[in-house]
């Protein structure tokens, strides 16, 4: 293996091993948070796509921002799911995993399938790692590994091999391109072409050429250790997938709203000003606003989530499309400002990307269990509009649509995200801007007058909306505040029945808003025996599992509310359609609880609150039970 | 309406402009009719379009101020005043933004955001209306609360420390400081437009008699006899005297203040300490701010007035040079450096 060069020369007299074609694979790069396991997932991902496959991907960071090295804490992956048909999640079981030290290996393990590929870096697994990692014995030597199919790998020695001849590389150097050789040895066992990443690492290091020279070296390095090694006796490929005719990128859903929200600056021609203060896992959000100054959006580091969503009420009333992004801790501080924006009726856009609560929970992991905080965590009937995407691409579309809804209805709305659909990364497919909608805000500079001479700030349209005149409009000063108003004039009032007309006027606006919603829609039968309701990001995992189950013949439907607030208009027809509705959510059962009481139709819940998004089998598991159970009766 | 929406160059506003029509719900007597009063002739002086004022408040009697106003304006919730204000100037540089709150509204729930409004020399007004006392939730001890003061909720006397707002501001850092009492017309509008002028951050605590709750809490600085030996005004460059004869000076015995009646020991007005509003560091102004009742006179006046760019202005230059760095449509960032074609 020292000169890979020469066994590329040397190829047409290697008898070829022979290649085995799957529909689709779940791999999982998994090594010390130093060792660069997600630039080379994002590698691998990259082939991917460019070989015409269909991709969704799952990194996973550790929580500790320098966890000790080799620690289980210190443990990053990055999984990556590839398919020749259409896929909605990263994947439930591993087919293949790299493990570059003994915590990779034992944080990952418990998720590769039997007689799964297990290529470990064997150079790390030394006396002094395996107990860091809480090994008492090693698992390479002490047959604990025997339904995998075991790879040792001495990837710390073939890799220095492979590179330390470069001229001027330290030794520190040389181990970082360890994930390169990773990254070459399973493109080869995945049969996936290295020259989209070599020409991006000429692009990323065109300044260093030595690390240029390094990188691709070892990436060929280990491509070719693959094709000759005789522990690797065959190679896979999964053919292209079926897609949608067009451009496609990858995309997280943090860059995708960021991208969205721009975009939404963009169609209203108008200033967006974001205000946030930093949390997890909604900070970058922040992070990637930031590099959009130069596209209208202005960036604001609030002290707090109280002061973050002030500033946007503020900016709200001076005119400016206004957001704020944070996570569950935040959006309870921002409850009180809340419904002062529900009261004095102006737009503005939260984003709540959850993670595990409750109070500060686990920061980094996902779950849906803001759903009624969002609904009801606030004081007095304060009703406001919930959008929920259900993919990375899909917090596009709906920052565009949250803004448009805010922005028509005079509003605040709120976005609910999580921290699985804001890290994980799929294929999305780019749409051109300028065939999108433009947003129409006005904002009035007259307005009918009462019989004093004074503008009625309260006055409605048909859709009961206030108009949005904004201050610098002459002869049009007027003020708003949390004190309850009398109806048209927005003077504060008292009256009993002022107050209970304007609760109930505020109601039937947002209850209004289902007019611009669209139709749910019903993938699969639209009457049988089971309907699987699913909101934001468990859409992949239900999806799958349903178009599985229909495959077996099953009478089974799916379909994923985006819209939470008000809830589609053909909602109660749909679920009256099916003998059983199950609702999967990463909480203990919100969007069950809420659809019991606003249809009084019974559902079955199935729950999930482990910080970790369902699997597809899971789904189906409890869908082939219910069916079971329809038959025993 | 019509008549003003026909006039072309500004028209010449008078305090009756701003008059909103609204029926003042304090109580009668309360401190907060006299600061209504003067900040209505101040701001048509100002030369800036009534349309282009904002009054923003929290919760609080002081805090009903906008209502009260014919300008734009927000009552928002407790204490975040400072937040509403500091989001619509970085949204609106070009409007005039006056921020009214109480002492419990600006220095118990909302001493985070003051501070933070303040240390960022955000250019809005700040107006602190400091009764001593929490008056709309009707009379329980405040954060400037005098310690062993008998209130609704303290019946055998507060033990709570007071903070002292001048110095507090001070230690955020304020561009601009000042002091200035409910019952002197002619010194609050001083006071006020210098605050209006003032380019960045305006902070101005204005003692206010809670009639109900707290009355009598300034007799010391009001009262005819009382202030002139209680009070006296700070004068940018001039010697500091006081008493009814102007007889009293403040000199600088090391640290501390020192009081004189100077011309009886017969020392001349240019021994005596002289303001400096423009001094760089803040420890004369602090040095000042530490002089209380009993003790001392208390200053009134400005007692800090410096240059520093604003949050909003630098807020601006950075979104512009962004804006010129921009090489590429939005279209090319949405489509990211890597992308593909499906056919
Ligand atoms: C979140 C919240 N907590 C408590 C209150 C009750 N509250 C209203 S005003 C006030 C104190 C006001 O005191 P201050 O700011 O000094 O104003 P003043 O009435 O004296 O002018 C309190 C505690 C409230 N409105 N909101
Ligand atoms: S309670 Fe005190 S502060 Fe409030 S309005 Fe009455 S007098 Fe003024
Ligand atoms: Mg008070």
């Amino acid at each position: 293996m020292e000169n890979p060069q020469q066994i590329k020369n040397d190829d047409e007299n290697i008898v070829r091993k022979p290649i085995e074609e799957l529909e689709r694979v779940v791999i999982r790069l998994a090594g010390d948070s130093g060792d660069g396991m997600q630039l080379a997932g994002l590698k691998f991902t990259s082939s991917s796509v460019i070989l015409g496959n269909d991709v969704s991907t799952f990194p996973d960071y550790p929580a500790e921002i320098r966890a000790p090295q080799g620690t289980l804490a210190g443990v990053s992956g990055f999984q990556i799911h590839f398919s020749s048909t259409e896929i909605y999640t990263p994947g439930d079981q591993l087919d293949a995993l790299v493990a570059m030290n003994p915590a990779a290996l034992k944080v990952n393990i418990s998720d590769l399938k039997p007689n799964g590929i297990l290529i470990v870096n064997e150079d790390s697994f030394t006396s002094r790692t395996l107990s860091k990692a809480g090994y008492s014995s090693n698992p390479l030597e002490d047959n604990s590994l025997a339904k995998y199919r075991l790879i040792p790998v001495k990837i710390t020695k073939l890799n220095r091999e492979a590179v330390s001849s470069i001229e001027g590389m330290s030794s520190k150097q040389v181990n970082l391109t360890r994930n390169f050789f990773a990254l070459g040895l399973i493109s080869w066992l995945y049969d996936r072409h290295l020259k989209s990443t070599i020409s991006w690492i000429k692009q990323k290091f065109k300044n260093r050429p030595m690390i240029v020279k390094a990188n691709t070296k070892t990436l060929k390095a280990g491509y070719y250790y693959g094709e000759t090694n005789e522990l690797l006796s065959i190679q896979y490929s999964v053919p292209k997938a079926e897609m949608d005719p067009g451009k496609y990128r990858y995309i997280s859903g943090t860059q995708a709203l960021a991208l969205g929200l721009a975009t939404s600056s963009q169609l209203a021609k108008k200033e967006l000003f974001f205000g946030a203060y930093p949390i997890t896992p909604a900070s970058d959000l922040l992070h990637e606003l930031v590099k959009l100054r130069g596209y209208g959006v202005k960036t604001f580091q609030a002290e707090d989530e109280i002061a973050a969503i002030g500033s946007i009420i503020g900016a709200s009333f001076g005119g400016s499309i206004a957001v704020t992004g944070t996570s569950g801790p935040g959006l309870a501080l921002m409850s009180e400002a809340l419904g002062l924006a529900v009261i004095t009726e102006l737009p503005l856009l939260v984003v709540n990307v959850q993670r595990a609560g409750p109070s500060t929970g686990m920061p980094t992991k996902p779950e849906q269990s803001d759903l009624l905080q969002v609904l009801f965590g606030r004081n007095g009937e304060s009703p406001l509009p919930i959008l929920a995407p259900q993919s990375p691409g899909d917090c596009f579309d709906l920052a565009i649509e949250a803004l448009r809804i805010a922005l028509k209805y005079m509003t605040p709305v709120v976005l609910i995200s999580d921290a699985f659909l804001a890290n994980n990364i799929d294929p999305w497919k780019i749409p051109l801007l300028e065939e999108l909608k433009t947003m129409e805000v006005v904002h009035p500079t007259t307005a009918p007058m009462s019989s004093d001479g004074r503008y009625n700030p309260y006055s409605r349209n048909e859709n009961l909306v206030r108009p949005y005149v904004i201050p610098g409009t002459k002869g049009l000063e007027h003020r708003v505040g949390g004190l309850e108003k009398e109806r048209v004039t927005g003077n504060v009032s008292y009256d009993p029945l002022n107050h209970e007309e304007m609760v109930n006027i505020r109601e039937k606006k947002i209850s209004g808003i289902v007019k611009d919603i669209p139709l749910q829609r019903v993938h699969g039968p639209s009457e049988g025996d089971v309907l699987v309701l699913s909101w934001g990001s468990t859409f992949g995992a239900a999806h799958t599992a349903c178009k599985n189950l229909r495959k077996e013949g099953l009478s089974v439907a799916d379909t994923n509310l985006r819209y939470l607030n008000p809830l589609p208009a053909n909602l109660k027809d749909i679920l009256n359609s099916y003998k059983y509705v199950l609702i999967p959510e990463m909480n203990k059962g919100q969007l069950h609880f809420i659809i019991q009481a606003q249809f009084a139709i019974k559902t079955q819940s199935l729950t999930k609150i482990q910080g970790r998004p369902f699997h597809v089998i899971e789904i189906e598991e409890e869908v082939r039970q219910i069916i079971g159970g329809l038959f025993d009766e | 309406m019509s008549e003003k929406d026909n006039s072309i160059s500004t028209p010449v506003l008078t305090p009756k402009d701003f008059d909103s029509g609204f029926d003042v719900r304090w109580c009668p007597g309360c401190g907060d009719y006299a600061i209504l009063a003067n900040l209505k002739r101040v701001l048509p002086t100002l030369g800036i379009p009534k349309e282009n004022f904002v009054v923003v408040s929290g919760i609080g009697c002081s805090s009903r101020f906008p209502y009260y106003m014919d300008t734009y304006g927000m009552h928002t919730i407790h204490g975040r005043a400072p937040t509403i204000a500091t989001g619509l100037k970085c949204s609106r540089p070009d409007l005039s933004i006056w921020v009214v709150t109480g002492d419990g509204d600006g220095l118990s729930i909302g001493g985070n955001h003051l501070m933070h409004a303040i240390r960022r020399n955000v250019d809005i007004k700040i107006l602190l209306f400091n009764n001593q006392i929490y008056g709309l939730t009707k009379g329980q001890y405040s954060p400037t609360t005098k310690q062993s003061k008998r209130t609704k909720s303290s019946p055998t006397g507060s033990i709570d420390y007071p903070v002292n707002p001048i110095s507090w501001a001070l230690g955020a850092e304020a561009t601009f400081i000042a002091r200035t009492i409910f019952q002197y017309p002619d010194h609050m509008q001083t006071v006020l437009r210098r605050a209006a002028e003032h380019r960045g951050v305006s902070f101005v605590e204005i003692y206010q008699n809670c009639v109900i709750f707290n009355d009598g809490a300034y007799r010391y600085a009001t009262d005819k006899e009382m202030r002139y030996d209680n009070i006296f005004e700070l004068e940018h460059g001039k010697p500091m005297k006081f008493g009814r004869d102007q007889e009293k000076g403040i000199f600088l015995h090391g640290l501390t203040p020192k009081v004189i009646n100077y011309k009886q020991a017969g020392f001349e007005e240019s021994d005596l300490l002289h303001h400096d509003e423009n001094a760089q560091e803040s420890t004369l102004a602090f040095f000042l701010s530490r002089m209380r009742y009993p003790e001392f006179p208390e200053p009134i006046g400005i007692f800090r007035a410096i240059q520093k760019p604003t949050y909003n202005d630098m807020l601006d230059q950075q979104m512009e040079e962004a804006k010129r760095n921009v090489t590429k449509p939005l279209q090319e960032i949405v489509n990211g450096e890597e992308n593909w074609i499906v056919t």
